[in-house]
């Protein structure tokens, strides 16, 4: 195409060589495989809370599991000669007013706590998600029944709502009754990010192509549009396992928890009320013991969180 | 890069005028995880005074990051790394914040990219230009801010100012909003207004009238333009002076009408040649395969001339071929019902009265400004929406009497490919099994015989095979378009709904995938419904072209009957409206 016509003295011409020309549009094949959830396992690998975090979450699931492990004495083997006494000997951390073993309680009550916590967030999950997806794919009346349904829920705080059914039910007091209670009222904060979240997502393109396809609704929710879906309710969901756990300890707390045979954190706590002057210990040690598994679990909530928002990646 | 200041080439003319701009050796970088990631290049140029110079370049070449750096406006962790921007003898790249505020809006005006997100939604009109006003201490706050902002919406070509003037920016129009931010930044006459791609969300003929205005203004104002664009019939319809960049680099600079005529460097012959907008005329594809498009060749991948090729081809003389048609639209209209937010609804016409036939193995162009009905039609014909009167018959076949089985045997000889390649496939399925889903949902074939086709169907849009097992956002925009057509293509079908398929693809890349259809077209013998806003490339690729203007075809003809002798004044119009159009290129 270029003529012979000479140039005008103003046009200036870069050196080939300068700028080599690249194809147009060339492929080039990184060593490693990119999509969300990929990415997102490889930025959690690379920070350090998230091992600690970890070994904190583990180190009390096998707690909670195999207690017999951590100690020998038997939680509900109470010596009154021992009421309120010291660390001493076999007693690590002392003992309660009734003098039973402080460190045993607790190591007998993690699997109490940690129930609660993952029995009521895998109910608030399956009604969240379920509710959730079904309101925000297939929109229409079906959604304006749904939310509003959980715009009830939604606006009884779910502690008093659990309070209520406790104390209504205060003949089956258990891990099942108590999980049910705080989660039949916890369950439309998930469906409402899930459900904002579809209704962004359904009309991408790729649902469009899907459809044009032939592939049937439900299968396009179930393999497009969820999984595009979930990343905030999982940062949510592992957020709020702490959250029911402090919840289980909160109505314990107010009596109106766990039965008084039940061994928890929640039931500890509140035993302690009573020696709150006299032995600061009973309360100190079963709260210590809380706070460092909900800062756990908030932690990787926190990293899972960082890890699934490109934006918050790319900050750092 | 010490050579680069030496040969600062573009210093102006003869005349001993001092440039109002001028940038030695400017370098820009991003601060990333990995380091500093260098944008900006070694760029030299000058700006004289009353001077329109735009700069060119696709995507990532760092022409607006350029733009940014003048004003001090760099996005992010960007940073000036080296280099002078001196205007009107002040160092811009080392002058403190304050400086750069004085300069910013007094002395620079601004016109940014998005007229969409660049006012804010929560003021009105009035309070945002009146802002502007005083805080370039260009008027006083009170009467006299609101006497001005009036003066500068009624420069802007806005009617009705003073009312306008208590309006949010969701009462304005793209072409309105862009009107304003045009006001705003020439509303203290400053010496030089950077326009950072102005009008490219905007529909050919409103960016027509708002260019012109535009133009007007500044030559009367005598201010200095800077354009920055990827559209190269616009960049030398619009400006003296052109600059090209690539990678961060200027490849050439000169005065507009001779780079365009006569291109000197490699990547600028490759732009000018890939010019929808300057190109005469179709792709033919149906005397031979387009196999002679160069993008296959390794050597000089990228390279593909679409004018060159569509005059050697324009001398054979196509086949001639029965004509069967293959999609009838009769009378098919769609009414919509809008909420008018007060429990009401009120119908709205999205589609009247539209008539075509496309005949088997051609393409026939859906033509129209945004909101004229043209992607509802093509939503109708795939059964995406129900029509509420009319009717489309796909061989023979009635679509809206179709259901179940028969449904999806016809969804399986119309495939559609959609315009945002970032939407287009689902981020978290790889491309093996993005391209293998039409197989799965119709039950084709066995995993081998699935996994077989989707490797045939990449090598056939080009695309290693090794990318089957990786995910879409690792590709680019262009790619990933391919993959949507290989997905589309997976079910042989016989017609294919391109909707806008190439619009948001930089002109390169734009002319690589129009080339790769036609040749798919030839080999296939597809039908295409081509879908676009863009008329210069429907020269490229239709053999019919409908135009349609608020719901309706205003003119329906053969490609070149429409651009030869167009009937219809919109038509006309739109013709008139595509950038460069007038410039004759000496080939």
């Amino acid at each position: 195409m270029p003529s012979n016509t000479p140039l005008s003295p103003t046009h200036f011409v870069a050196p080939l060589d300068e700028t080599p020309l690249v194809a147009v549009d060339k492929v080039s094949i990184s060593e490693r495989k990119s999509n969300l959830y990929l990415d997102a396992w490889r930025d959690v690998r690379g920070r350090v809370l998230f091992y600690v975090a970890g070994a904190v979450i583990i180190l009390i699931l096998v707690v909670a599991l195999f207690p017999s492990l951590f100690t020998s004495i038997d939680p509900k083997y109470c010596n009154l000669d021992l009421s309120n006494a010291g660390p001493g000997a076999g007693h690590l951390l002392g003992s309660t007013f009734q003098g039973c073993d402080i460190y045993s309680r607790i190591i007998y009550g993690a699997g109490t706590s940690l129930s609660v916590g993952f029995i009521v967030t895998v109910l608030v999950t399956i009604i969240g998600v379920v509710i959730g997806a079904v309101a925000g794919f297939y929109g229409g009346w079906v959604d304006a029944v749904l939310s509003r349904i959980g715009d009830i829920f939604f606006s009884i705080p779910y502690i008093l709502a659990a309070v209520v059914i406790m104390s209504l039910f205060a003949a089956y007091r258990n891990v099942w009754t108590l999980s049910l209670a705080i989660g039949i009222f916890a369950w439309p904060s998930v469906a409402r990010i899930l459900r904002g979240q579809i209704l962004s997502v359904k009309n991408a393109d790729y649902v469009t192509s899907a459809t044009a396809l032939g592939v049937s609704r439900f299968k396009i929710l179930v393999k497009h549009v969820l999984p595009n879906s979930v990343a905030p309710v999982i940062v949510i969901t592992t957020i709020g396992l702490a959250g029911a756990i402090v919840a289980e300890s909160t109505l314990s707390f107010l009596g109106v928890g766990l039965g008084s045979d039940s061994i928890s954190w929640g039931n500890e706590i509140s035993n302690a009320q009573t020696q709150l002057r006299t032995d600061p210990s009973n309360l100190i040690y079963p709260s210590i013991a809380l706070s460092i598994t909900v800062l756990a679990f908030i932690l990787m909530g926190e990293v899972v969180r960082d890890a699934l928002d490109p934006k918050a990646r790319a900050r750092r | 890069m010490s050579d680069t200041s030496a040969r600062a080439t573009i210093s102006g003319s003869s005349l001993a005028a001092t440039p109002l701009l001028e940038i030695s050796n400017l370098n820009v970088g991003f601060t990333t995880q990995r380091g500093v990631v260098p944008a900006v290049n070694g760029v030299n140029f000058t700006i004289m005074p009353g001077e329109t110079v735009a700069i060119v370049g696709e995507s990532g070449s760092g022409k607006s990051t350029t733009a940014h750096a003048i004003i001090g406006l760099l996005p992010g962790t960007g940073k000036v790394t080296g280099g002078q921007i001196l205007f009107d003898g002040i160092d811009l790249a080392t002058a403190t914040e304050k400086k750069l505020e004085e300069v910013r809006g007094n002395l620079i005006g601004f016109v940014p990219q998005d007229p969409m997100s660049n006012l804010n939604p929560v003021l009105n009109i009035g309070f945002q230009v009146q802002e502007t006003l005083v805080a370039n201490g260009k008027a006083t706050r009170g009467k006299d801010a609101k006497a001005k902002a009036i003066t500068v919406l009624q420069q802007a070509g806005l009617g009705d100012a003073e009312h306008r003037l208590r309006q949010y920016p969701h009462q304005f129009s793209g072409g309105m909003r862009q009107r304003v931010l045009i006001g705003i930044g020439l509303s203290s006459t400053p010496k030089l207004l950077i326009a950072d791609e102005p009008t490219s969300a905007l529909d050919v003929t409103v960016q027509r009238t708002i260019l012109d205005h535009l133009a007007g203004l500044t030559r009367e104002a005598g201010t200095a333009v800077l354009f920055i664009t990827h559209d190269l019939g616009l960049a030398a319809e619009r400006a003296e002076k052109l600059i090209v960049m690539y990678k961060g680099k200027i490849v050439e600079s000169g005065p507009s009408v001779e780079i365009l005529q006569n291109p000197q460097h490699p990547y600028t012959q490759r732009l000018v040649a890939a010019a929808p907008s300057l190109a005469s005329r179709r792709i033919q594809s149906s005397s031979r395969p387009l196999a002679t498009l160069d993008y296959v060749a390794p050597s000089i991948a990228g390279d593909v001339d679409l004018i060159a090729t569509a005059e050697a081809h324009a001398e054979h003389t196509p086949v001639t071929k029965t004509l069967v048609p293959s999609i009838v639209v009769k009378d098919l209209t769609k009414v919509f019902q809008i909420n008018t937010g007060k429990l009401q609804r009120q119908p709205f016409t999205a589609v009247d009265q539209v008539s075509f036939t496309i005949a088997k193995g051609t393409t026939t162009a859906l033509v129209g400004e945004s909101g004229s009905g043209k992607s509802t039609v093509a939503r109708l014909i795939l059964k995406l929406d129900e029509a509420t009167s009319g009717s489309i018959t796909v061989d023979g076949e009635d679509v809206a009497k179709l259901k179940g089985r028969e449904l999806l045997a016809l969804r399986r000889r119309m495939q559609p490919v959609f315009q945002d390649p970032f939407g287009s496939l689902d981020p978290l399925y790889n491309i093996g099994s993005t391209i293998a889903e039409p197989l799965v949902t119709h039950k084709v074939g066995g995993r081998k015989e699935q996994r077989a086709r989707v490797l045939e169907l990449l090598d056939q849009v080009a695309l290693p095979t090794a990318l089957a097992d990786r995910y879409p956002n690792e590709l680019s925009g262009g790619q990933r378009q391919r993959v949507a057509i290989a997905r589309a293509l997976a079910l042989k079908p016989d017609i294919v709904i391109l909707d806008e398929a190439v619009s948001a693809l930089d002109v390169l890349v734009q002319a690589q995938i129009l080339a790769l259809l036609s040749e798919l077209q030839s080999e296939l013998d597809l039908t295409y419904l081509f879908i676009t806003h863009d008329l210069a490339v429907v020269r490229l690729v239709a053999d019919n072209v409908c135009v349609m203007q608020k719901g309706k075809i205003v003119e329906a003809a053969a490609t070149d009957e429409v651009f030869g002798n167009p009937k219809q004044e919109y038509t006309k119009e739109l013709l008139a409206a595509i950038p460069g159009a007038g410039i004759q290129l000496a080939v």
